[in-house]
């Protein structure tokens, strides 16, 4: 009971949850323990909100940069780039 | 596709590949000398390894596995030693995110609505700034934890072998990470 009392009143421990929720399925008991915290607590189901919004944000933000508006190297780097494959294929 | 044996043609991976593992690259170490030496790395480990390429991935797919790992490479490299005072300094900044008694949010800290359901594009191109300043704010083993993680969906028990992380120690990044995000958002954005 004590246990169980600690992590239904505790943010620091339904944030942790809602953390590990979103990466592997929580045991049963984790997710029982999840969902009675969360009927009480407005802060951590808007915690719980903002956290999967965040990671959302975050992937797109990455596939932005590579898809939408990449940076590019220069045409200098390019050529010292190729030059140097070159040299490294006649090698052998 | 998948019966199609993939071919290397290196010397055409600077014009078609350079610029995308660069992004790449860039996107996750947001340092441009570093971004270029990682390119040149990869390449010419590549080129050592062209005999062992089995042609079961795209050209592509094969040069960013090998550069994926010079990237945690560096990860590691950054998160040992000296890193280490950042963290202290991100730990400290949570400490009173919670009450000490009894674990609820303190006031100061509770997390309040963004007001951005709605979907505008100049408050979300705003509001993606401030998100990659935050995430800069991260200390690198948490970034690295958190990109390796979420972004590249890599397993949990190769993060933690590839960065030298427990499974405990994993979660209590992974918690720490977010709550620092978050609240970086939140006094940034409201």
């Amino acid at each position: 009971m004590n246990h169980l009392k600690r992590v239904i009143y505790n943010c620091k421990q339904a944030t942790l949850l809602i953390e590990k929720k979103q990466v592997k399925s929580l045991t049963f008991r984790e997710t029982i323990e999840l969902r009675i915290h969360l009927a009480g607590c407005t802060f951590c189901k808007l915690y719980s909100k903002q956290s999967s919004m965040i990671n959302k944000m975050v992937q797109q933000l990455y596939i932005d940069s590579i898809q939408t508006t990449p940076p590019t190297l220069t045409d200098d780097f390019k050529k010292e780039l190729q030059e140097r494959i070159e040299d490294e294929l006649n090698k052998n | 596709m998948a019966t199609e044996t993939q071919l290397l043609n290196p010397r055409h991976w600077v014009k078609a590949h350079a610029d995308y593992l660069y992004a790449y690259t860039l996107s996750r170490l947001n340092d441009d000398e570093l971004a270029k030496d990682l390119v040149q790395e990869t390449f010419l480990a590549a080129l050592e390894k062209v005999d062992r390429f089995e042609g079961k991935s795209t050209e592509r797919t094969w040069l960013t596995a090998i550069l994926k790992n010079k990237i945690i490479d560096v990860y590691r490299k950054k998160s040992s030693g000296l890193a280490n005072a950042g963290e202290k300094k991100a730990e400290e900044k949570q400490q009173d995110f919670f009450e000490e008694d009894n674990g609820h949010w303190t006031s100061a800290h509770a997390p309040q609505p963004f007001g951005i359901d709605n979907h505008d594009p100049l408050r979300g191109k705003e509001f993606n700034q401030i998100l990659q300043r935050c995430m800069q704010k991260l200390p690198v083993l948490w970034m690295s934890v958190f990109t390796m993680k979420h972004i590249d969906d890599e397993a949990t028990e190769f993060i933690c072998s590839e960065l030298k992380v427990t499974q405990a120690n994993f979660w209590v990044i992974i918690h720490r990470a977010k709550l620092n995000l978050r609240a970086c958002l939140q006094k940034n954005w409201i």
